[in-house]
């Protein structure tokens, strides 16, 4: 069976003026408890790529520079 | 791959799942024999991984002296659980409760205490007094890590174990898992395994139809239901669901355990009482269901009569520590606890001994039906074991896989097994095409909510059985385009499994009880001459899924003149009608 490319809408958002990932930093990605945050290949930075989010916040919580914002998923809002 | 190619590693005990219990069971293992080496392999970062992962609001359980005994504490849990509990397990968590909150004290956890310096008891059950709030609980996972790395566990993050090894005797011996980030297998030689891969908390899915909104942390999909199932343990009493009251379309609970000691309460539409306790029961929760349903729901938690700092203090506890996402939730849609009631709802169906009464059979000393495997926390059978319980359990199981760990003699594992395994772990990676995981994920626990919630109907869970059946069949079209969608594949067969064991429970045990968790609507009454037992869920030697019984062990604490307390949980009329 072929398969589809589907989107959807993120909770979780990451500053990139504020992540430091450039500089080694992987606090948010290393705490995620579902592995969905990964360094974005272009622009090296912290983002989310799996739509898959228990919105349970230790990334924000753990950020040194305060780039991680959790929204509720867009279904539960 | 084949099993040469694969380093293996070996280790004395091996902890699968690094939350709650694991944790404190690989301590316990290096606190009892600081020289057994002691491997502690997690899905995904011990740091802030499982239920805990942000911190807790309180200890639900704790019994304390001064406040309640061990035997008022087996009797409640007994009443609350129709009878149908291992009382030897029961006793063993209540004698070591107070001791571990000592140690965890110890250790840095904040419990909160009252002006005497005493542990700040509230009452939330029917009968006694068990519940010990932590508005500071955030800390628990930072010092569970300290404790860690004091004892040079080895920590190996990021590995979901898929399927346990035995040796040619058939004693468990390991486990065989693989990388979440770039899909290497990785096998395990192990003298004694302890698991605490948590509830299965994906089963169901929860009304907002968003996967990933479960009540329990997602990563708890059930695989060590399904790893134990396939190597032969027995499991108990799984048609004794966990379904809990929660906001609606928000998986924190509401949470009365938190706002009842303050004045706040459960209510209908009408802000009326309508159980007279708040404390989590399959009883409280058909009642619920009751009012949910009814003309006057649905139903809310109540907290608007309340004073303006007594407000202030709910939101200080429930905003920021378990479930720290809740205040967005209520900014998001205008929801004010001073001027109206917040809608709630039940959630989907799963299987917790942390908060209701099924899991992998084990007994006292953590011991499940096969040789050198263990079991603790939410995800083995010992009833309302919570937070304290995970602690607890981890703690009897560290013990007991570290001595079963020092008397083992030398072994040979069997490779079939392991063979066997690997094919099934490359097959969704070598796929050209066919089903992701998510599409697989969403179908199956869509039957689960449609066919096999409760209230529980014969005839609907025989075609809900058929159905799951056929994604079954369908597990070999798995595609998984990346290591992280393995993941998701290898969860999705643990999915299945635990969704079959759902409705093979269900429809085995043909009575009604535990309230709503097993509320049969064409058997409604509880048949105590055929159905006091447990029920047993296992492999049989064909390769089927099998059911039986097992007797209840003796009581050793009476029920007394309480016996049915948990039975006549509606308010008589409502309290302020
Ligand atoms: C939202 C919420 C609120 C709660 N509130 C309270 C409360 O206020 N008071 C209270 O006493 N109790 C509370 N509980 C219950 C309590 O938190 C749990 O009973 C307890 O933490 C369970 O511990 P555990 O070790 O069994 O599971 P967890 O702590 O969830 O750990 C299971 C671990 O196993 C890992 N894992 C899963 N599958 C695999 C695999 N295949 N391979 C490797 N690792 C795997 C997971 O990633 C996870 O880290 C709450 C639970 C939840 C979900
Ligand atoms: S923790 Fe913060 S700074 Fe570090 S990678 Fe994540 S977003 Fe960037
Ligand atoms: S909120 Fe939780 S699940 Fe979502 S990205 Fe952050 S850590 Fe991961």
């Amino acid at each position: 069976m072929p398969i589809a490319n589907h989107h959807s809408a993120v909770p979780v958002t990451v500053d990139a003026d504020k992540c430091i990932a450039d500089k080694g930093c992987t606090v948010c990605i290393d705490v995620c408890p579902l592995d969905v945050l990964w360094i974005d290949e272009s622009t090296g930075k912290a983002h989310m790529k799996y739509d898959e989010c228990w919105y349970c916040m230790p990334c924000e919580a753990d950020c040194p520079t305060d780039a991680v914002t959790v929204n509720i998923p867009y279904l539960l809002r | 791959m084949n099993f040469d190619d694969v380093a293996i590693i070996d280790t004395d005990v091996l902890v699968i799942g690094g939350g709650t219990a694991g944790p404190m069971a690989a301590v316990t293992v290096k606190e009892r024999y600081p020289d057994l080496d002691v491997t502690l392999l997690e899905k995904a970062n011990v740091k802030r991984s499982g239920a805990i992962s942000m911190g807790m609001d309180g200890l639900n359980n704790a019994i304390v002296p001064g406040h309640a005994t061990p035997e008022q504490y087996v009797r409640e849990i007994t009443i609350a659980n129709d009878g149908i509990v291992h009382q030897p397990a029961l006793m063993a968590y209540a004698q070591r409760s107070y001791p571990m909150i000592e140690k965890l004290d110890s250790w840095g956890v904040h419990f909160q205490k009252d002006e005497t310096g005493d542990y700040d008891m509230k009452k939330v059950h029917h009968l006694g007094t068990y519940v010990l709030p932590m508005p500071e609980g955030h800390n628990v996972k930072k010092i569970l890590y300290r404790r860690l790395r004091r004892h040079r566990v080895k920590v190996e993050n990021r590995y979901q174990a898929t399927r346990l090894l035995k040796d040619t005797a058939g004693n468990v011996s390991g486990m065989i898992g693989i990388n979440t980030r770039t899909a290497e297998p990785i096998i395990i030689r192990a003298k004694a395994v302890v698991m605490a891969t948590g509830a299965a908390g994906r089963i169901g899915l929860p009304h907002s139809g968003y996967l990933f909104g479960t009540y329990e942390n997602p990563a708890n999909s059930g695989d060590g239901h399904a790893m134990a199932y396939h190597a032969g343990a027995d499991l108990a009493n799984l048609e004794c669901y966990q379904v809990n009251p929660l906001l609606k379309d928000y998986n924190g609970p509401a949470c009365a355990y938190v706002t009842g000691p303050l004045g706040g309460f459960t209510s209908n539409a009408f802000g009326e009482r309508f159980i007279e306790c708040d404390y989590w029961s399959g009883q409280m929760m058909l009642e619920f269901f009751k009012e949910l349903e009814s003309g006057k729901g649905p139903v809310f938690l109540k907290l608007d009569h309340l004073a303006e700092e007594t407000i202030q203090e709910i939101e200080t506890v429930l905003h920021t520590n378990e479930r720290p996402s809740r205040g967005r939730f209520h900014d998001g849609r205008q929801v004010n606890y001073r001027k109206r009631m917040v809608e709630m709802h039940i959630s989907e169906i799963g299987f917790c001994s942390g908060h209701s009464a099924s899991g992998v059979w084990v007994d006292e000393t953590g011991a499940t039906t096969v040789p050198g495997l263990y079991a603790a926390g939410d995800m083995a059978s010992v009833p309302h074991n919570y937070m304290l319980g995970a602690f607890v359990y981890g703690q009897i199981c560290g013990e007991s896989a570290a001595d079963f760990a020092q008397q083992r003699s030398e072994f040979e594992l069997d490779k079939t097994l392991i063979e066997k395994e690997l094919i099934r772990l490359r097959a969704p990676l070598e796929r050209a095409d066919g089903i992701p995981p998510e599409q697989m994920e969403y179908k199956v626990r869509r039957l689960v909510n449609d066919y096999l919630q409760p209230p529980k109907v014969s005839r609907r869970m025989e075609i809900g059985l058929e159905r799951i059946l056929s994604v079954r069949a369908d597990l070999p079209l798995l595609k998984a385009g990346d290591a992280h969608e393995l993941m998701r594949a290898m969860e999705v067969h643990s999915i299945v499994d635990c969704a079959e064991m759902a409705a093979r429970a269900s429809l085995y045990r043909t009575e009604s009880r535990w309230g709503l968790y097993h509320y049969r609507v064409d058997f409604p009454e509880t048949d105590e001459q055929q159905w006091f037992c447990h029920s047993r869920l296992y492999k049989d030697e064909s390769g089927a899924m099998a059911s039986g019984t097992r007797p209840i062990a003796p009581y050793i604490v009476s029920l007394g003149e309480d016996k049915d307390a948990y039975n006549q949980l509606r308010v008589k009329q409502a309290a302020n009608a």
